[in-house]
């Protein structure tokens, strides 16, 4: 007889790791079944070209909770978090825009574009840091159904009330622009300079099918000022080793509390009887029986392929249906012979350790997404580079360098669908963008991989190639995220719980959807 | 990168002790000596040299100039006399203090602000609609301040003339070597002292000539330290060590009105409309439940407590700027911000934000780290400034 188990968590991904962690922790035995040869899911570091290691998917560490790294003891099992504290924006006149760590040395930057924009900057991370600081509470809560009268769901709304009604009406007014407003509408209220603008108004669109001058895009601006309340922490920046370390720190842990991981298992469904779950059932025929089986896997494959339809309630299943993935970014990783040489900043210097961003205005950005609106990949994208090798040197052989792009817009339902033809065609443009800014670059590659959101899917199952595991976008958020009334990790099947990143708060590696899943299975089972 | 000064080809060269501290995106020197003493006695004996080039600087000009200065301050600036500076602050619309500076009025319809925060958003914010023109010059306003004894008869000196008719608070544009400079009678050390703007096309030019005019006098380049000495000594408070700026509090208690920083003499109610006026004007009937002030620590507890582990009393050779915690009665009621041991005074003194039923006379209690043990030395609240020699307004 095989060995029963008290959990079985689908999906090796961050969040499936950091929930058997959870689990284990609090002495359940817990099967992890990864369908990859190695876990990590989208948080993967892999030598895709002999000596180049490159983080394929996810590539910066973003709100990692700290509570997590406390609780799973991350540090003792290898997580190491480098700073990366810089954004250079080069601009189409040959300037750019520098963000720089300090604040003297940003003043000094901003100032040279705009005085006004220099003091704005302050107030502006002031309020925004109000805002985070406002908000963080109800991203570190379970959310409460607002329909229901039961008295937990009654007392988190209230709580909920109270919090909202606290912060007061200046910083409700702001939150309430904040959740209606576009980035770049939003911005415009305080700054005047383009460049400024748009590289922080990209952030606002990461991974949603929207441009910065769609409303609701202002909310994710909020997302890059919660970091900084976590301060010492430091859950921003560049994991050493790439983000498949932190996957390989999280497996550690829950390794060392016990949990078993088994890699190369993909599973085919998950097994039911009257209403409550039994198990799971692997590709290859395989059947392990446990009372509990959560899915870190994204809505649609929790809810639409591991279960027969029969087993959920057809509202649900419509909901999952309408759940919007529309996957809109890519990636490019290079392997590359020498640094890039920028024409703003030529040479070796600290902006390299950094962020660059292209984004040189609101309407490049923007025209980057009609693009994609009609179907195509963008001519000239926005990208979000990073060079791990100026940060973790063992990232690439001594001397030569990795280089990741991450690249929007690239839609998932591309115009005649994504094939080979199609994704070189994407790398060229991807390139010969980055070549108006840094001409060296075509001579310097040695390797090209380029991602499609068909890749994403294909290799991590990230359905449409989302890579927020569901598009995350206000309508899709708390008490939405992954549909109203099953928002609280549980599912209509007894025993079959939810804990990947699309549920609350989802998101970039932060472990929060793991975490809140795993002490929500611990207080019912 | 850091902003150097247009003084710094010679500041940089007279640095021995390559201690350096950041001022507004600046560096500045900390002490130009290896130790700092000789340069706080230059203050209070002879002439102190200071580069205080990165002080925020702000040119107003126009027809409502002074209409939009009595908007935003708190002092009455439509009574301020062309040549005359004042101390102000000013607030938020909650009344909590935002900042502090000087308003020089440089003729009939130019003022220069001086402020510790960048202003220059909440001028142009507070400026529509008004005939009025606001320009940073912080960068295009070199500024050094001469303090001391003989600070007066070396810049006579400089100009070639008399300047004893220029009193407390007035400026003057004089001719140094034929460089046009402006002269206040002001400072942040509470002794005989001025302040000097010029171009900083003429800042080496002229830091030459005062050290040549000067060297007779005890002339001596001063810097951080020895400047943070004098102003506590003076009373003066400085923004980020002394209180927060309520454009960056976090949290409401951060917030410090010109009341609770016994600066409610800045602040003019029978003036018009100013931002803050109403919450100020309501808090000073209320009554401030917070003051700042002087504390005085006793010598003589303080030598109990050392005596107690078998070690001579110790005291800072440089102002400390740390929160203190001070007690009365048992259990903590405020906390000093920054204090020092004053040389000229003999005494060990401090800057604190106490309840404002705390008269002078009171005694309180400082925490105090004797031998690596937190002790309480006994202390008493005294009315600053602590020193206030009669030539500071002559």
């Amino acid at each position: 007889m095989a060995k029963r188990y008290d959990a079985i968590v689908i999906g090796g991904g961050h969040n499936g790791l950091v929930n058997a962690a959870y689990l284990a922790r609090a002495g359940r035995s817990v099967l992890v079944l990864e369908a990859r040869d190695r876990v990590g899911g989208a948080a993967v570091s892999e030598q895709v070209f002999p000596g180049f290691t490159f983080s394929v998917f996810s590539y910066v560490v973003s709100l990692l909770r700290p509570e997590i790294i406390r609780d799973l003891d991350l540090a003792r099992h290898g997580l190491h978090i480098l700073p990366l504290e810089s954004t250079v924006t080069p601009m189409l006149n040959g300037d750019y825009l520098g963000q720089w760590g300090d604040h003297d040395q940003n003043r000094r930057e901003l100032y040279r574009h705009s005085p006004r924009d220099a003091e704005a900057y302050d107030d502006y991370g002031q309020l925004m840091l109000h805002m985070a600081h406002a908000v963080k509470p109800i991203i570190s809560m379970i959310p409460p159904d607002p329909t229901s009268l039961s008295p937990r769901d009654l007392m988190g709304l209230l709580k909920l009330g109270k919090h909202m009604r606290g912060l007061g009406p200046d910083k409700f007014h702001a939150l309430h622009k904040l959740m209606t407003m576009s980035a770049a509408d939003f911005l415009d209220e305080w700054f005047e300079t383009d460049v400024l603008k748009a590289t922080k108004s990209a952030s606002g669109i990461i991974g949603t099918f929207l441009g910065p001058r769609s409303p609701g895009t202002a909310y994710v601006l909020l997302h890059h000022y919660m970091g900084e309340l976590d301060g010492v922490f430091r859950a921003w920046g560049f994991a050493k080793g790439g983000t498949g370390s932190v996957s390989e720190a999280i497996a550690s842990a829950a390794r060392g509390f016990g949990a078993e991981i088994r890699t190369s298992a993909p599973v085919a469904r998950v097994r039911a009887r009257s209403g409550r779950v039994t198990g799971v059932v692997l590709d290859n025929g395989d059947e392990i029986e446990s009372k509990v089986v959560v899915s870190g896997l994204d809505p649609r494959r929790t809810f639409l392929q591991l279960l027969d339809s029969s087993e959920i309630p057809s509202e649900l299943g419509d909901a999952i249906r309408k759940f919007k993935f529309r996957g809109s970014s890519g990636k490019v990783n290079l392997a590359l012979s020498e640094l890039p040489n920028f024409t703003c900043l030529p040479g070796v210097g600290p902006h390299l350790r950094g962020a660059i961003s292209i984004s040189p205005s609101v309407d490049y950005v923007e025209r980057a997404y009609d693009d994609a609106k009609y179907g195509a990949f963008s001519r000239q994208p926005y990208m979000d580079i990073v060079i791990p090798s100026m940060i973790d040197p063992g990232m690439a052989p001594p001397g030569q360098h990795v280089m990741s792009i991450f690249v929007q817009y690239a839609p998932f339902n591309l115009e005649g669908g994504w094939n080979d033809v199609q994704r070189e065609a994407f790398g060229d443009a991807v390139i010969n963008t980055l070549s108006q800014f840094a001409p060296n670059i075509k001579a310097a590659i040695l390797h090209r991989q380029v991602i499609t959101p068909s890749d994403i899917e294909r290799v991590t199952g990230l359905t449409e190639g989302n890579i927020f595991a569901g598009e995350l976008s206000l309508h899709q958020l708390f008490f939405f995220r992954p549909a109203h009334q099953w928002a609280r990790y549980r599912t209509p099947l007894a025993g079959y719980w939810q804990c990947g990143s699309g549920t609350h708060p989802g998101g970039g590696i932060m472990g929060a959807s793991g975490r809140l899943s795993a002490l929500e299975i611990l207080r019912h089972t | 990168m850091l902003n150097v000064t247009p003084f710094h080809p010679r500041t940089s060269a007279l640095c021995l002790s390559q201690a350096w501290r950041r001022w507004a995106g600046h560096v500045v020197a900390s002490s130009y000596e290896l130790n700092h003493e000789r340069e706080y006695h230059a203050i209070r004996n002879s002439a102190a040299l200071l580069d205080v080039s990165p002080l925020y600087k702000y040119l107003i000009s126009g027809r409502d100039a002074a209409r939009l200065l009595d908007r935003i301050v708190t002092r009455d600036i439509g009574r301020l006399e062309p040549h005359q500076v004042v101390y102000t602050t000013w607030c938020d619309s909650a009344g909590k203090v935002m900042d502090d500076g000087t308003i020089s009025r440089l003729d009939e319809s130019r003022y220069r602000l001086t402020s510790a925060d960048p202003g220059l958003r909440w001028l142009w914010d507070n400026a529509t609609g008004m005939d009025v023109s606001v320009e940073d010059v912080s960068a295009t306003t070199a500024a050094l301040a001469l303090q001391g004894p003989l600070s007066r008869a070396i810049l006579e000196r400089l100009v070639g003339r008399d300047l004893s008719a220029l009193k407390y608070f007035r400026l003057s544009h004089e001719t140094a070597r034929g460089m046009p400079i402006t002269i206040s009678r002001t400072g942040y050390t509470g002794d005989l002292g001025y302040e000097i703007w010029l171009d900083p096309a003429s800042a080496l030019p002229l830091w030459d000539a005062l050290v040549e005019e000067g060297t007779p006098f005890g002339i001596t380049p001063t810097g951080m330290l020895a400047l943070d000495m004098a102003r506590i000594e003076a009373g003066l408070m400085l923004l980020d060590v002394d209180y927060v700026s309520a454009r960056r509090a976090l949290i409401e208690p951060q917030k410090s009105s010109p009341y609770e920083l016994n600066l409610g003499w800045t602040v003019r109610l029978d003036k018009g409309s100013f931002v803050g006026k109403n919450a100020l004007a309501a808090e000073k009937a209320r009554g401030a439940e917070w003051q700042f002030t002087g504390i005085e620590v006793e010598w003589d507890s303080l030598e109990r407590l050392y005596e107690a582990v078998g070690l001579p009393p110790r005291l800072p050779s440089a102002a400390w700027r740390t929160s203190v915690p001070i007690y009365a009665g048992g259990g903590q009621v405020g906390y000093a911000t920054s204090g020092c041991w004053s040389p000229i005074l003999k005494k060990y003194i401090a800057l604190a934000h106490l309840p404002a039923t705390l008269g002078e006379g009171t005694h309180v209690e400082m925490e105090m780290t004797v031998e690596h043990h937190r002790k309480r030395a006994g202390a008493v609240v005294t009315r600053t400034p602590f020193f206030n020699p009669a030539r500071k307004r002559a």
